[in-house]
């Protein structure tokens, strides 16, 4: 019973991704389009969670549904596309399409069932490293416990990639300039409903990041949350105001900081005699050093994204547009 | 307890049949801002009979907490972004119908697309 | 039928998959295709993460009186690709203002024609 429940539920979830998608092939009005990518961000997180997949539909939540669609709608308002797009059709698509994905249909023969346990991806190194998580490491939280350091080199390697996107952006579009304008427009029920909010905001971004060892959250999510307290301040506020707030200046510079803090995580271990972003050398006993190790990356890399999505924000809503 | 669970049941269908009602609102009512009443169903009790249900049968522990967080929050802050879509519509120049003038749907979708 | 069910999601997926590219292929509008190209990335996701489920398992939270874990790996492969994938977006939309600002248009086939014919003064446009 509770099995047909789940497979009712997985069915209905992926059968709405199938309709949004087809709704935002057919619509003319990119406005319609960007909020139905949000739509499909959301329902893809709620897929997410329902495949047992706490952290990523976390991630997915605050950076598909939350961050992309700002970014798409402060887009939409710079190249001013929100009239009708001319609508074309081709056939030649539609057949490369349909071959590649009867091609790809004939290869999922050889997939193992879904959730079969005896796949061969569950064999080898997921029962290790859940065994050595609860040894070495001894955090609740596997998917951290990868991430941070028996995988530390490639979320280093993702930390710097989100500053280079960071840095590109600020070389395409600058951090532009905005006018101190007067008072902001009145607008007495938000004022006084988002203060509280913007705090609430804060404080979970706060938390999600240090409880990210405990349960599900992390850097990322915790990084991208903490910003969204402040994009909500820019629109509610102005975005005058909010640059007083975080000057554009310091962001650049928190961003790298966030970078730094990860490099010098690794080259600590390395005063250690131990290898680059091995933790053991970081204190006296293995499991707290992995702990101390665990919480630096992190702060790093929360910090690190944090500044990169206030910076590429600031950059979309600071950019002069004729009106 | 057979009554917690017969209540958590009931809050749950009932919860479920709001949030069918608000969706049907949404897709059969003419303008926009009737489309908003009818969505401010499914956030002020809709949702929030869903998660009571659900507060009733997991019983007095963290978890339980943590959702009635997330009941106060949805209660204050789904208001208040209706009320922004409203403003920012009225700014848009589209105002609402006081002599209940539009009938139909299309109807309400050239006036909208006029307006702009 | 059991086999049916087993492949349902991982035929879903593709079809998805190839609704993104479709979106990427027929569409003229530079904005529009960045969408296609973010559904195509999303379904990748979900494909990913089916594999990574097992039956009765449990997220990967290490919990008393739990004994089947789901397998953590394709999530932190997912979580480090969601990231880098807001981050090419951000890059890619970037990219689409300022060749709005250059070309006056996003809509792929003007773009084109004002290529062939040279009738654009791109030193002339840049942000004031």
């Amino acid at each position: 019973m509770i099995e047909n429940l789940h497979l009712l539920i997985n069915v209905s979830l992926l059968a709405f991704l199938v309709l949004i998608v087809f709704a935002a092939i057919n619509t003319n009005n990119l406005f319609v389009a960007t909020m139905l990518f949000g739509i499909f961000s959301f329902v893809t997180a709620l897929l997410f969670l329902d495949l047992d997949a706490v952290d990523v539909a976390f991630t997915e939540a605050a950076v598909g549904a939350g961050f992309t669609t700002v970014l798409m709608l402060s887009a939409l308002r710079l190249t001013g596309a929100f009239e009708n797009v001319k609508h074309r059709h081709s056939v030649l698509g539609l057949l490369i399409v349909v071959l590649t994905g009867a091609a790809l249909i004939y290869g999922t023969a050889d997939f193992p069932s879904m959730g079969d346990a005896n796949a061969a991806v569950h064999l080898n190194l997921a029962p290790e490293f859940i065994q050595l998580t609860q040894e070495k490491i001894d955090i609740p939280n596997v998917v951290t416990a990868v991430l941070a350091s028996f995988r530390g080199y490639d979320t280093f390697g993702e930390t710097v990639v989100v500053f280079s996107a960071g840095v590109a952006v600020l070389l395409l579009l600058g951090m532009g300039h905005v006018e101190p304008k007067q008072e902001p427009e009145q607008n007495i029920v938000l004022w006084i409903v988002v203060k509280p909010f913007i705090a609430l905001i804060l404080i979970f971004g706060l938390y999600v990041q240090f409880h990210g060892d405990f349960g599900a959250g992390g850097g990322f999510q915790a990084g991208v949350i903490f910003a969204s307290g402040f994009i909500l301040y820019s629109l509610v506020f102005g975005e005058s105001y909010a640059r007083k707030v975080i000057p554009s200046s310091i962001l650049p510079r928190f961003a790298a900081l966030g970078v730094i803090i990860y490099g010098v995580t690794g080259l600590a271990s390395l005063l250690g005699d131990k290898p680059f972003l091995d933790y053991n050398a970081l204190s006296s006993n293995p499991v707290s050093g992995q702990h101390i190790g665990i919480l630096l990356v992190e702060a790093g890399v929360g910090l690190a994204v944090f500044a990169t999505v206030l910076l590429i924000f600031y950059s979309f809503s600071g950019v002069n547009h004729n009106e | 307890m057979m009554i917690i669970s017969l209540l958590s049941d009931i809050c749950l269908l009932l919860g479920g049949i709001l949030t069918l009602t608000g969706a049907l609102g949404l897709l059969r009512l003419p303008s926009f801002y009737t489309r908003l009443h009818a969505a401010s169903v499914t956030e002020s009790l809709g949702a929030p009979l869903l998660i009571i249900g659900i507060i009733l049968d997991t019983g007095f522990t963290l978890d339980s907490a943590k959702l009635i967080i997330i009941i106060i929050i949805m209660v204050v802050s789904s208001p208040t972004i209706t009320h922004a879509l409203c403003r920012a519509a009225a700014h848009g120049g589209y105002t609402p119908d006081m002599q209940n003038k539009e009938k139909s749907q299309t109807q309400t979708d050239t006036c909208a697309k006029e307006s702009k | 039928m059991n086999e049916l069910l087993g492949h349902f999601n991982y035929w879903i997926v593709i079809f998805l998959m190839m609704m993104g590219l479709y979106i990427v292929i027929a569409s003229s509008n530079l904005i529009k295709k960045l969408i296609g190209l973010g559904v195509f990335q999303a379904s990748v996701f979900i494909l990913y993460i089916t594999f990574g489920k097992i039956k009765d398992g449990s997220p990967p939270i290490i919990t008393e009186n739990v004994e089947i874990y789901s397998n953590p790996l394709p999530h932190v492969l997912i979580l480090t690709a969601i990231v880098v994938g807001v981050a090419t977006t951000s890059v890619g939309l970037a990219l689409i203002v300022r060749i709005k600002e250059a070309y006056g248009s996003t809509d792929e086939d003007d773009i084109h024609d004002m290529d062939d014919n040279d009738d654009f003064d791109i030193k002339n446009r840049s942000i004031t």
